[in-house]
Parts: C-alpha cells; sequence; structure tokens
C-alpha cells in the first residue's frame, strides 16, 4: 500500500469521525497556536527593541554619561545603596568630558523628571520635562514638525522657551496653533516655539507627550538641583568611535573624580547594549518558559492524540482482522494508522497555524504589543506537528498491527 | 482414497493439487494444558474441486481452516499451497499468500462497515499494490459477476444479508485466488438466500474455482462434490459425492 492511499484512507476515517478526530486535533491545535503567537511575540518586541526602542530612547552610537544606569533591571539593594552615594555629574563634569573628547561627536545634556504642564485651565500631568541643550534633537532623532528647536542663544541664555511633543501640543492646544503661545510648567511661563514630529508609542506609552526646554532655563529646578545634570549624551559618528569616545570620557571621569587605579568608576557610561542586554535578559526567559509551554501543551495533545488512536485500535481491531485476511501486512496496517495521527497531527498544526498568525495580527492591533509572526515558527509548527503525530501515533499502530488476525476476525 | 498422491516428507506435491496438509498439527498451549486441535491431518484438494469440510464443534474444523487460509501457522506437519511449502513462511509472506491465493468469504461477511460495496471488493487490490483506476473496474467487474452491478455504491447496512454475503464473494474473487474458503457463509442467512448462495458458490464451481467450504449443516455440505468430517482433529471420513 503506497503511502498516498494512507494518507487518503486517513481523511476518510477523519470524515467518518469528525467528534473524535476533532478532539484530538484540539491539543497539537493549541500549542501549535500557541508556538506561533508567543514566538511571534517575541519576534515582534524583539526587531522592535533593536530597531526602535535602543534608536528612540537612547540613540544610535550614542552613550550617556551618567551617576548610575538608566536601565536598572533586577539590581540589588546594595548595589543601590552604592549607586545613591555616588557623586552627580555637574555641568563642570559634562563641559569637561565634552571639551575633552578628541573624536568629531555631539554632545547634550539631558536632564529629566515628570510633572504637570498647564495651559490656562488646562492641565496635562506626567509630562516628562526635558532640560537639554541643542544638540539633544539631532542626537535623539527628534524633527521638528512645526515651529523650530531652540537656539544656541536661548540655550546659553536659559531662555523660557519650550518645544512640545505632538500628543501633549494636540491635548493642551486642541486644534488651535501652539506656536508663539505660552505654556506654565509649576507657574512659570513659557513660549511655544516648536512642535516635534509624532514618535508614536512605546509599549502604550506615549512618547508625545514631553516638552523640551533649555538646560539653564527655569526648568533646570524641576528637574535636578542646581550644577546638576542627569546625563551628557555623546553621540559619534560609528560605533568604533562611540567605544573610543566611550573610553576618553572614562579617563577624563576617573582623572576628575580622582580614581586611583584599582577603584571602580563612580559613574555610569550607558549605551543602548544596556538596554538590549535588559531585553535579551528578558527574551532569554521567553526562550526558556515559551518552549516549556509549547512543550507540555503538544504533550498534552500527543497523548490526546495517542489515547483517542488507541481507542480507535480497540474499535477497529475487527477492521484490523478483516484487512490482515485480505492481505494486509503488518506495515500496511502500521503504516494506516501511522498516517492517520501524523494527518489529524498535522491539521491541528495546520489550523494552529492559521490561529496563531490571528493571534499575532490582534494582538498588534488591539495590544500596544508589536507582534511579526516569524517565518521559521511556521516551518517548526508543522514539523513539530507531524513530529507529535508520528510519537503519538507509533504505540497505537504497532499495537495495531500486531494482532492477531484470527482473534482481531472474531472481536465483536 | 485412490486418487490420492502418495506423499512423505521431502516430496513436492503434484501440480494440479491445490491443498496438501501432510500430519499436519496444531497445538495450543493454555498454560495448565496443551490442547491439541489437530493431530496429524493428511487432506489433498485438486483443482476445482468443491469441498465442503464437516464436523461437531471441537473438532478441529475451524483451526482447519485458518490453518489453510494462512492466518494460522501449524505446530507440526506440512501445508502446501499450490505448490508451495507455505507452513514455515512468516508472517509477512503470509499476507502475501493470503492476499494472492486465498479468498475469505465468512459467517459474518466481515465486510467495512463505514465503505461503499466498491471499496471493500477494492481491499484485497489495494493490498495488492495496484493503481486505483485498475482497482476500480477489476472491482466493479467482480461485482457485476455477483449481480451486484448496481448496488456498488451502497454501504454494507443499505444491502440485505444475501448482497452483503455476494460483495463478501465478490471481494474474495477479485484477485482470482486459487481457493475460495468459505467459513459457514450461510449461517447468517434464512433458507432461500441460503439457497441462492449456494448457488453462486456451484456456479464459481462449474467455472472452474477451487471451493473449500466449512460447515455444520448437512444440507449446505450436500451441495458439495465431496464431504470431509473431522472428529477429534482428525479426518474421520471422506466422501467423495457420485456426480
Amino acid at each position: 500500500m503506497r503511502f498516498f492511499e494512507a494518507v487518503r484512507l486517513a481523511f476518510m476515517q477523519l470524515r467518518a469521525q469528525k467528534l473524535k478526530s476533532g478532539f484530538a486535533l484540539i491539543g497539537v491545535f493549541i500549542g501549535v497556536a500557541f508556538l506561533i503567537g508567543a514566538w511571534s511575540i517575541v519576534n515582534g518586541v524583539n526587531s522592535y527593541m533593536t530597531d526602535k526602542f535602543a534608536g528612540t530612547l537612547v540613540g544610535v552610537n550614542t552613550f550617556h554619561l551618567r551617576k548610575r544606569p538608566n536601565f536598572t533591571p533586577n539590581v540589588t539593594d546594595s548595589t543601590w545603596r552604592q549607586w545613591a552615594r555616588r557623586p552627580r555629574i555637574t555641568f563642570e563634569d559634562a563641559n569637561a568630558v565634552a571639551a575633552g573628547l578628541t573624536l568629531p561627536v555631539l554632545t547634550a545634556w539631558s536632564s529629566e523628571d515628570r510633572g504637570d504642564v498647564q495651559v490656562g485651565t488646562k492641565k496635562v500631568s506626567q509630562v516628562s520635562l526635558n532640560g537639554a541643550t541643542t544638540k539633544y534633537f539631532d542626537i535623539r532623532n527628534i524633527k521638528i514638525a512645526e515651529g523650530r528647536p531652540f537656539t544656541t542663544q536661548e540655550d546659553k541664555a536659559g531662555a523660557a522657551v519650550v518645544v512640545l511633543g505632538n500628543d501633549l501640543a494636540d491635548r493642551l492646544f486642541e486644534g488651535q496653533d501652539p506656536i508663539g503661545k505660552f505654556v506654565r510648567i509649576r507657574g512659570i511661563p513659557y513660549r511655544v516655539i516648536g512642535i516635534a514630529e509624532r514618535r508614536g508609542n512605546l509599549f502604550g506609552i506615549s512618547l508625545d507627550k514631553f516638552v523640551v526646554a533649555p538646560a539653564l532655563s527655569p526648568i533646570q529646578r524641576e528637574v535636578n538641583p542646581p550644577g546638576v545634570i542627569d546625563a551628557l549624551m555623546v553621540q559619534a559618528k560609528s560605533e568604533p568611535e562611540m567605544r573610543s569616545a566611550m573610553e576618553e570620557a572614562e579617563a577624563i571621569m576617573r582623572s576628575r573624580r580622582h580614581l586611583r587605579p584599582r577603584q571602580d568608576d563612580n559613574f555610569a557610561l550607558e549605551t543602548a547594549e544596556g538596554v538590549l542586554t535588559f531585553w535579551a535578559k528578558i527574551n532569554r526567559y521567553l526562550m526558556i518558559f515559551g518552549p516549556g509551554l509549547v512543550m507540555i501543551s503538544l504533550v498534552v495533545g500527543g497523548i490526546v492524540i495517542m489515547n483517542i488512536m488507541l481507542m480507535a485500535v480497540a474499535e477497529r481491531t475487527r477492521e484490523i482482522g478483516i484487512r490482515k485476511s485480505l492481505g494486509a501486512r503488518r506495515r500496511d496496517i502500521l503504516r494506516q494508522f501511522l498516517a492517520e495521527s501524523v494527518t489529524i497531527a498535522v491539521i491541528g498544526a495546520a489550523l494552529g497555524i492559521g490561529a496563531g498568525i490571528f493571534i499575532s495580527i490582534l494582538l498588534n492591533v488591539a495590544t500596544p504589543l508589536p507582534a511579526t509572526v516569524a517565518p521559521s515558527s511556521i516551518v517548526l509548527g508543522i514539523v513539530v506537528g507531524g513530529g507529535v503525530g508520528v510519537l503519538a501515533g507509533v504505540y497505537p499502530a504497532m499495537r495495531a498491527a500486531r494482532l492477531d488476525p484470527i482473534a482481531a476476525l472474531r472481536h465483536e | 482414497m485412490s486418487r490420492a498422491q502418495e506423499f512423505r516428507t521431502g516430496d513436492t506435491p503434484l501440480p494440479d493439487i491445490v491443498i496438501l496438509t501432510h500430519k499436519l498439527s496444531r497445538e495450543y498451549d493454555m498454560g495448565s494444558e496443551v490442547v491439541r486441535a489437530l493431530r496429524g491431518v493428511d487432506l489433498q484438494i485438486r483443482r476445482n474441486e468443491y469441498v465442503a469440510v464437516m464436523g461437531p464443534s471441537g473438532s478441529g474444523k475451524s483451526t482447519l481452516m485458518n490453518l489453510i487460509g494462512c492466518l494460522d501457522t501449524p505446530t507440526a506437519g506440512e501445508y502446501w499451497l499450490n505448490s508451495q511449502k507455505v507452513s514455515d513462511l512468516a508472517d509477512d509472506d503470509l499476507a502475501r499468500i493470503r492476499n494472492k491465493e486465498i479468498g475469505f468469504v465468512f459467517q459474518t461477511f466481515n465486510l467495512l462497515p463505514r465503505a461503499s460495496a466498491l471499496h471493500n471488493v477494492e481491499l484485497p487490490l489495494i493490498y495488492a499494490g495496484l493503481a486505483s483506476r485498475e482497482r476500480r473496474d477489476k472491482a466493479a467487474e467482480a461485482l457485476s459477476r455477483v449481480g451486484l452491478a448496481d448496488r456498488m455504491d451502497h454501504k454494507p447496512n443499505e444491502l440485505s444479508g444475501g448482497q452483503r454475503q455476494r460483495v463478501a464473494i465478490a471481494r474474495a474473487l477479485v484477485n482470482t485466488p486459487s481457493i475460495l474458503l468459505a467459513d459457514e457463509p450461510t449461517g447468517n442467512l434464512d433458507s432461500t438466500t441460503s439457497q441462492e448462495i449456494m448457488g453462486v458458490f456451484g456456479e464459481l464451481h462449474r467455472e472452474g474455482q477451487t471451493v473449500v467450504m466449512v460447515t455444520h449443516e448437512a444440507d449446505i455440505a450436500a451441495h458439495a462434490a465431496r464431504v470431509v468430517t473431522l472428529r477429534d482433529g482428525l479426518v474421520a471420513t471422506d466422501q467423495l459425492k457420485a456426480a
């Protein structure tokens, strides 16, 4: 009996026993749907993290000189205490590093806090308030949609001018042109000179709810103690140049801080890599638990298929006897039952792939999670589904093939 | 029995002897005791004979039937089918013999309930490895031969008992076997239908088919040209009917 014949028989059997086959499908279906869905999240978030997140939050080929890293997953209390004791980054530190770097780089000060922004009686809370210098916009790739960024003069003078995030401008001014109007931060008025282009959101958090004012403007009182900034951002032209610049910055800071060779840095140089390392860590957990969950559902699916196949063998003992009496060899019977379980599993996997793709589309539309289906996961889904079918089918099929024809024929 | 070949171990049967058993024994190990179902049966059946095997229950009819049908292997003795010694063949070879040389007709018809008459008749051809068109043609031809050309797409539960047994006969004949082996073929049929089926058997016999039939009904056995009676695992009588 040819393979094709066995598959055709399997389909006949599935059609004849829809309900039972349906149950058998479900296990593999769920497993594969989960596999595709979960993988699409990991995959989507992964490309999101590398393409957008790191570039947006930190900047391409950029490092930040900070008191402590900004992305701080899982640090111990003692590390926190140690970080808290570190001296802050002062204007002088920032100037010395900016002046001391020999490579062509862009530098900008950056300080951030959250607070309210008001226009008349309208108030938006939890706005990211940034005190920065002119190159901040270039480094973070913030484009100005309307108006202009602040000038070096405004920067130096600490003029009370402000660039608004797109979303924030919409909410505060609702259709009016904000340019030239005033917003109030802690009662102090700032003239709006520019609106940034829309940046979208990240994990559901709007990236357009911010204000940027000159570092020396009154906003500095909101974001940091006098003479202190959160970070000096340094953007190099390429990654190797960034590495060299980091070494230079480290040397300058160590000498300014009078650190002895044995002493650790009491400041942090953070790159996008730091963020990505954090993501890689999450990714690793997903890669451990994700497959674990997929495995569990596939094992359950396999057991269901095996049981249904064993039931089928028991129910169809007489059929097996008839087939054997008509000349079916062991391998014919084996192939027939194996084809049946593989067909069930592969159909389950195919439906699961469909559902997985649907889940990922749904996630993309309905939640902030970015999900894209990985082509390799589809291939894996089919292979894993078929594999489950084979594994779950072997034992029942062997039992069927080994039946004694005389006893099988007599079976009621 | 003058017509039989004097057969000794090591001999080969004459070409026109389809079935030859020599001291054929079958014992069942039931754990506490050994049941000797056949105790050395010597039987020879020529091409185009019509033989009925009779005997009370426990006489070894079924065991002999299973051995002749290559569903079982003997514990001792020889069995030659169509000049081939099959008593010591392995499982897969026996399956091949069943497929090519033997056509079974069972008391309970043993059709696949969910398959059409045509598909049921096709089954032996599937295992013979025929292509699907050839199978269909042959199966259709076999069904026409038993007068069921218009019932090919019917499922067994849509057919009468006699029609079911005709489908089974078509299935038995479709691969042109050396012997038609029937086990109580009329056991589940009323007397009218039984006569009808016996008519089919008689016709097949006239067309040259070798028929071996196990039955315990004397009037059914009367249709055969030769009646072999078993008792306690041995051949008790072997009578040729006057033609």
